[in-house]
């Protein structure tokens, strides 16, 4: 029984403090990705969130360029980012990818020269896969306060918003004629998506901060017709993945042949895959039912 | 079928004409990336009454809707819509939506979204509301796909929950751009007779866009005719004449009756009767 237990989690794993401290960072920007990530999806923002990640490697680079926590880098120019693109024109159907597209070009040529300039002058290539991979088990406690402020700040945007947003991204002619400022309610959203990509670069990395933003929430309303319950339910498949994706890594130093562990991303977002695609067989399962 | 809500204002029945002027716009003038659109258009709407606005492809049906609604400002011209809050007051059904069907908001949804969507925060449910979304629903008949995502309804269904929408909340004014040009005939007759009953029921004035005017015909209480950036308005039998639209268009038009139906088509001799001085723009097409 104890090897079998020992077999599924490894000994040691609970009592860590980097695993504590990666599962409550790591637990607190699941959770708000997946609720924020429901209006990503459903207002078809998906680019536009994975342009402002990728920019973030811009951003991680330079705070290690300026000696600053990678953090505010990553959410400096995430938030820069999403102005530019609402000035392009993110608002507008057709100039949204070209803005994306536009603002996903500069910020790569930032991260290029600052990747560079990194290896160059501080002689280290370790911070490298960190920016862009992700590793959450090395953030240190110091983190948490700041990642639970942005993410606050993003929830509370987003849930003020929630029925103009909602009905701007059924019809912005609609929400027009009721009142609403469909440019000032699509800016303040772009702001929390750009805090909410920040807070997923710091954990899984730059890279592949889109799919923990994108894939528990298209798996959610795979599953459900209201919204509301989609951003629970979102919340909680991006939890769960984040959660297991943990374990996984820490089982993964024990793995032959190499006994070295895993990446954690790597783990996080092919449960979040495998999530999408199961929720995907639900669906039909039900339609066929129903 | 009957419509539950009552009706916005206490029912100040017969008379009083002026009292029930629901919207007035007068001297409005709007241009376009250098073009003149609409010139001087002038007129006014009362409760109860169902107004067509006709006018052929690009004629700036939409555009005075806009203009109506707020969302577009007038170069020269006033707008006046009555009551206390007018930019709640007026309901709006656009021309284009298309909807997405993976959008998982029901129609019901989208309906709710109708009393409080421009409202900041999450809506608290309660019955009252359910009930009240519910009812709406099955006063435009509606309510067999209540619960059905809207970007998967037909357009015609789709249109009918969006009725609903806009006239949850109580509008004194509903604008309805070409809601018939994706209906077929019976659908389209439906269609007119429900919006017929809203005007008269609540006593709203209901504004309906169209570039065809027949299905309209029988329940229209009065005519805005575009043409050429002008406007005709009043009952149908004074504005659809062949001496007025040719005034309009500013060249010699026909106007010919088969039983129910109007034709209105381009008459011989091009240049008769010319009062107003021609805006056709030569650079056009
Ligand atoms: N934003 C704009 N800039 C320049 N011209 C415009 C603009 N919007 C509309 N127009 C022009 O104004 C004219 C009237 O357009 P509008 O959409 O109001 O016509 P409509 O009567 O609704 O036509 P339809 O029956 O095809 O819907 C058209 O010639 C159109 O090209
Ligand atoms: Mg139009």
């Amino acid at each position: 029984m104890q090897a079998l237990l020992h077999a599924i989690v490894e000994p040691g794993f609970f009592a860590d403090g980097a695993v504590q401290i990666a599962a409550t960072l790591g637990g607190v920007v699941a959770v708000v990705a997946g609720l924020i990530g429901v209006f990503t999806v459903i207002r078809s923002q998906a680019f536009a969130g994975h342009a402002l990640s990728d920019i973030g490697s811009a951003g991680g680079s330079s705070a290690y360029l300026a000696g600053v926590a990678p953090l505010w880098g990553f959410v400096g120019i995430s938030v820069l980012a999403a102005a530019a693109m609402e000035q392009i024109g993110v608002q507008r159907a057709r100039g949204r990818d070209v803005a994306t597209g536009i603002v996903l070009g500069v910020g790569f040529a930032l991260a290029s020269l600052f990747l560079y300039l990194g290896m160059t002058y501080h002689n280290s290539s370790g911070e490298i896969p960190t920016i862009l991979f992700g590793s959450v088990f090395t953030l240190s406690a110091a983190n948490l306060p700041l990642v639970i402020g942005l993410g606050a700040v993003a929830l509370l945007t987003t849930l003020t918003l929630y029925r103009p947003l909602l009905l701007a991204s059924v019809s912005p002619e609609l929400a027009a004629a009721r009142g609403v400022h469909v440019r000032v309610v699509g800016a303040a959203y772009l702001f929390a998506l750009a805090i909410t990509v920040a807070l997923c670069d710091l954990t899984i990395g730059a890279i592949l901060s889109t799919a923990l933003l994108v894939g528990p929430a298209a798996a959610a309303l795979r599953l459900t017709d209201r919204p509301h319950r989609a951003a629970l339910l979102a919340a909680g498949i991006s939890l769960a993945c984040t959660w297991l994706g943990l374990l996984l890594a820490w089982d993964s130093f024990y793995w032959p042949p190499l006994r070295h562990g895993w990446p954690v991303s790597f783990f996080i977002v092919t449960l979040v895959l495998a999530a999408y695609l199961a929720a995907g067989a639900l669906a039909r399962g039900q339609t066929k039912r129903g | 079928m009957e419509l539950a809500q009552p009706p916005t204002a206490p029912l100040s029945d017969g008379g009083a004409a002026t009292t029930d002027r629901v919207l007035q716009l007068a001297g409005v003038t709007v241009d376009l990336g250098g073009r003149r659109i609409l010139d001087d258009v002038s007129f006014s709407l009362r409760a109860g009454e169902l107004t067509g606005l006709i006018g052929s492809n690009g004629a700036g049906k939409t555009t005075l809707l806009r203009v109506i609604l707020g969302l577009l400002a007038p170069t020269r011209g006033a707008v006046t819509v009555a009551g206390p809050d007018p930019r709640h007051s007026v309901g709006y059904v656009p021309q284009k939506f298309m909807l997405d069907p993976d959008l998982p908001v029901r129609a019901r949804d989208l309906v709710a979204l109708g009393i409080d969507g421009h409202h900041l925060g999450v809506a608290r449910p309660s019955r009252e509301r359910r009930e009240r979304v519910t009812r709406m629903l099955d006063a435009v008949g509606a309510g067999r796909f209540a619960d059905t995502r809207v970007g998967r309804l037909s357009g015609g269904e789709q249109q009918r929950v969006l009725i609903a929408h806009a006239l949850i909340s109580h509008p004194r004014l509903l604008l309805l751009d070409e809601p018939l040009a994706n209906l077929d005939l019976r659908s389209a007759r439906e269609a007119v007779d429900l919006l017929a009953r809203i005007a008269r029921e609540q006593r709203i004035a209901v504004m309906i866009s169209a570039h065809e005017m027949n299905a309209l015909l029988p329940v229209m209480d009065r005519v805005v005719y575009l043409a050429e950036g002008r406007a005709a308005c009043g009952p149908a039998d004074e504005v659809v004449r062949a001496d007025v639209l040719s005034r309009l268009y500013g060249h010699r038009v026909e106007v010919i009756r088969a039983g129910e139906r109007v034709l209105v088509v381009a008459g011989e001799g091009d240049d008769a009767e010319p009062s107003h001085p021609h805006h056709h723009d030569s650079e056009e097409r």
